[in-house]
């Protein structure tokens, strides 16, 4: 394998499918990352035998070819080359070195055979859609935040996508919870999705998929079976593995006897709520809101900082009520709250919240209250 | 000496609304209360132990105003001991942990209440609460007792911690609908020997200038740590009074009773350097049982760990409890401990979730003992406590944790009426044993 590549290029496509790599390897070979000249573009791909990330980009091809080299290694070399350097790859004789020259630098790395590289088998995959890249976005930003990291329930970690039918419309909806809080985000079925399963896809891959999210506006195709996923950007494509479990009946604890609105300005709610929560311990990050007579004073007290209040105007036509939210639970949600109101809809101070944006009604959360 | 009939040269304050009061005044210019107190240094200590006053039966009488004047003697079930008696059968000579039988032949007119936990859990919770609003430094004893380190918070109260106390149990009077106790001094030891002077409804204090002399005649089982067998050795060492022991000199105390000797010397000078902290939870709470016979079947462990989980569940909501973490201990024939632990997602009191957490981790510590291994002896414990309110949230997670939750709440209710043996889960059964039985 012999090419030359721009530097920027190159370094664009590892940053994606170096991250895969993890840290520390039991397993040499997938601490490597795959790089496959031919035909006028380099493909690399990486692998954590869950999740595979695969890059093409263009580079100029002097003799096609394969091999594998260490990725955080060759990630670092590129990332400290000057800008605008153009990369010259090539393997040695025997194929067990990777030399790379780019001005008057050079780096020979120690490469492993192609062969022993693993291939995540795509499998059949039968279901597959389209979505827009910024409907995938908000799927994925209006959920995230509320993927548990607890190891015993594994089945939490991770974003549920499944197909729900909301008064007669067939949606594609986004789940998450950890417990204490609940996302849930939906937008019309698109077609082709119509049969697809339900699936758990897996923190990482979330995370990979929104960096590669950002970096294009085109349609990203989806095609799942129900024990992997694949989605397909226009130079890359991340396959992963899904959670092998089953995501709990959110139906259920989702309330629908609350009936005590508040609606609150998002910008100054978030602020007044980021200004009082700094007192709050730092253990149960607890503030208190107490609403009546179109007043909503939100407070916070700890033994060790002291107290905070703060009112806000709002819009509140029921008698007093007193709750407790952990204030960074409260953070997350009204950040991913994109009209400029956000409405509260309460039961009573032990019972589940509903949070809605404005008048989207596409976006629902629900949050556990907290003792105050 | 110490109480409200003593020292009256001072100025005082009325219990009744806590006005200060001139020296030598037989009531409150206020309120014309005769319910006063003088003490030189009322003002100054800021240690106190408060007591409600027949916690259970009082609450009991409030809920049923009919028993207002009538001996009222919770206790009963599963022991058949007296858990509480109010103050008109103390009078015919009852008192909590009598044996039922002997406290209805002194009283046989009392009207007697089978214990309710959770109504008492939850009035002595209010009423913690409310202690809380007195000062942070809350620490409680039981659910119906608690000491308090009010220093420094006079400049909050606009008052001296004795005011803020009257105000407090006037409040919790007129709020709870319950009576309590306050013994105020400089120390811990003190503050909880001076709540019982003047019960019920009383106010003692114990001051630096008079600690001393008030000790002198106290027996040493007014030490706390002096249990029975303590006391049993002290005798036959012919120290009986705190007096006494105050006179030997420390060095041979220590020599003679070891650690404990410097605790009966330092309180027998009626120091006390043990601060009031909030959360003085126990570390662990846990069971454990050996077998007659080794078991190496995973099916009954599991029959033989669901008892434990119960009564370390009970242990927990019965000291209003939670744990976050569950330790499971085996032991092989062969003397090898294996633990396993598991970290909940939220602290929990109930048999059923520390059963389910604690099952898994047997089938891990079996994969961690030799092949082939039996056991002799399986533990569960719970750590990480915390306050029993923050057990068992609901879960958004899980949809049927609540479900589990109230059917527990309810097969407690029944055996709080019925007995222990009067509802219990299948799986603490071998199959095919109960119907043999019974």
């Amino acid at each position: 394998m012999k090419l030359t590549i721009e530097r920027a290029t190159l370094l664009k496509a590892l940053a994606h499918v170096q991250s895969v790599v993890e840290r520390r390897n039991t397993i040499p070979i997938l601490a490597n990352v795959l790089l496959d000249g031919q035909e006028g573009a380099l493909t690399l791909t990486a692998t954590d035998m869950d999740l595979a990330i695969t890059e093409t980009v263009p580079a100029e091809i002097g003799q096609a070819g394969a091999t594998t080299a260490p990725a955080h290694t060759l990630y670092d070399i590129v990332r400290k080359l000057p800008d605008g350097a153009q990369v010259e790859i090539e393997t040695d004789a025997s194929a067990a070195q990777l030399l790379i020259r780019a001005g008057r630098s050079k780096f020979n790395l120690a490469t492993l055979p192609v062969e022993d590289f693993p291939t995540m088998s795509g499998g059949d995959l039968p279901n597959t859609f389209s979505l827009e890249a910024e409907e995938l976005r908000t799927l994925v930003d209006r959920t995230r935040f509320a993927v548990s990291t607890e190891e015993t329930r594994y089945y939490l970690n991770g974003i549920y996508l499944h197909a729900a039918e909301d008064e007669g419309i067939n949606m594609l909806r986004a789940v998450a919870t950890d417990g204490h809080r609940l996302a849930r985000v939906q937008l019309s079925m698109p077609s082709g999705g119509e049969g697809m399963p339900g699936v758990i896809v897996p923190r990482k891959a979330i995370g990979e998929l929104r960096k590669l999210i950002d970096e294009t506006t085109d349609p990203v195709e989806i095609s799942m079976s129900d024990t992997r996923i694949r989605m397909t950007f226009d130079d890359a494509v991340l396959t992963s593995k899904l959670i092998d479990g089953t995501f709990p009946d959110y139906e259920r604890v989702i309330p629908t006897g609350n009936d005590k609105v508040l609606s609150v300005d998002r910008g100054t709610f978030a602020q007044a709520v980021d200004r009082v929560s700094t007192i709050s311990s730092e253990k149960s990050r607890a503030i208190k809101l107490a609403v009546g007579n179109g007043l909503l004073t939100l407070s916070a007290t700890s033994a060790e900082n002291g107290s905070a209040t703060e009112e806000l105007e709002v819009s509140f036509a029921h008698d007093l009520i007193e709750i407790g939210f952990n204030s960074r639970y409260l953070l997350d949600i009204t950040a991913q709250i994109e009209s400029d109101g956000a409405e509260f809809v309460f039961a009573d101070a032990s019972s589940p919240t509903i949070v809605r944006d404005g008048g989207d009604m596409s976006a629902l959360y629900v949050l556990m209250p907290m003792r105050v | 000496m110490t109480t409200k009939a003593a020292n009256t040269t001072e100025n005082g304050l009325c219990r009744n609304c806590g006005a200060d009061i001139p020296a030598r005044a037989r009531r409150c210019d206020s309120c014309s209360s005769p319910r006063t107190i003088f003490h030189p240094e009322l003002r100054t200590l800021s240690i106190a132990h408060l007591d409600c006053d027949a916690f259970y039966a009082s609450v009991e009488k409030r809920d049923d105003p009919s028993l207002r004047d009538k001996p009222v003697i919770v206790g009963g079930g599963r022991r058949g001991v007296v858990s509480a008696a109010c103050y008109i059968a103390r009078i015919k000579g009852v008192h909590s942990a009598m044996p039922m039988f002997k406290a209805l032949k002194l009283c046989p007119d009392a009207t007697v209440i089978r214990p309710d936990m959770d109504k008492y859990v939850r009035v002595g919770r209010q009423i913690r609460e409310l202690m809380r609003e007195v000062s942070p430094l809350v620490e409680p004893l039981s659910v119906d007792e608690a000491f308090l380190d009010l220093s420094g918070t006079e400049r909050l109260h606009r008052a001296s911690p004795a005011v803020a106390l009257i105000r407090l149990t006037n409040r919790i009077e007129r709020e709870i609908g319950v009576t309590a106790s306050v013994g105020l001094s400089y120390n811990k030891f003190l503050a909880k020997l001076a709540s019982d002077l003047d019960k019920p409804r009383g106010f003692a204090i114990i001051g630096e200038a008079e600690a001393l002399e008030f000790l002198d005649s106290q027996p040493v089982s007014r030490i706390w740590g002096v249990g029975k067998a303590l006391r049993r050795k002290l005798t036959s060492d012919g120290l009986h009074t705190i007096g006494q022991l105050r006179s030997v000199d420390e060095k041979r105390l220590i020599t003679r009773y070891g650690s404990m000797g410097n605790r009966l010397a330092r309180f027998s000078r009626g120091e006390d350097s043990r601060k009031v902290t909030p959360h003085s939870l126990p570390k662990n709470v846990s069971n454990e049982t050996t077998f007659f016979e080794d078991i190496a079947d995973p099916a009954e462990l599991s029959r033989r760990l669901w008892p434990l989980c119960e009564k370390v569940s009970g242990r927990m909501k019965a000291r209003d409890l939670s744990g976050r973490t569950v330790t499971l201990k085996l032991k092989t024939s062969k003397f090898q401990t294996l633990t396993r632990s598991q970290a909940l997602p939220d602290p929990t009191q109930l048999a059923e979730t520390l059963f389910r957490t604690a099952e898994v981790l047997v089938t891990r510590a079996i994969d961690g003992a030799p092949k082939g291994s039996a056991f002799r002896l399986i533990g569960v414990g719970l750590s990480n406590l915390s306050d029993g309110q923050e057990a068992d949230p609901p879960d958004l997670a899980d949809p049927d944790a609540a479900h589990r939750k109230r059917i527990e709440q309810v097969m407690d209710e029944v055996r709080g009426k019925l007995g222990s043996d009067a509802i219990s889960k299948g799986r603490g059964l071998k199959p095919g044993t109960r119907n043999a039985n019974s």
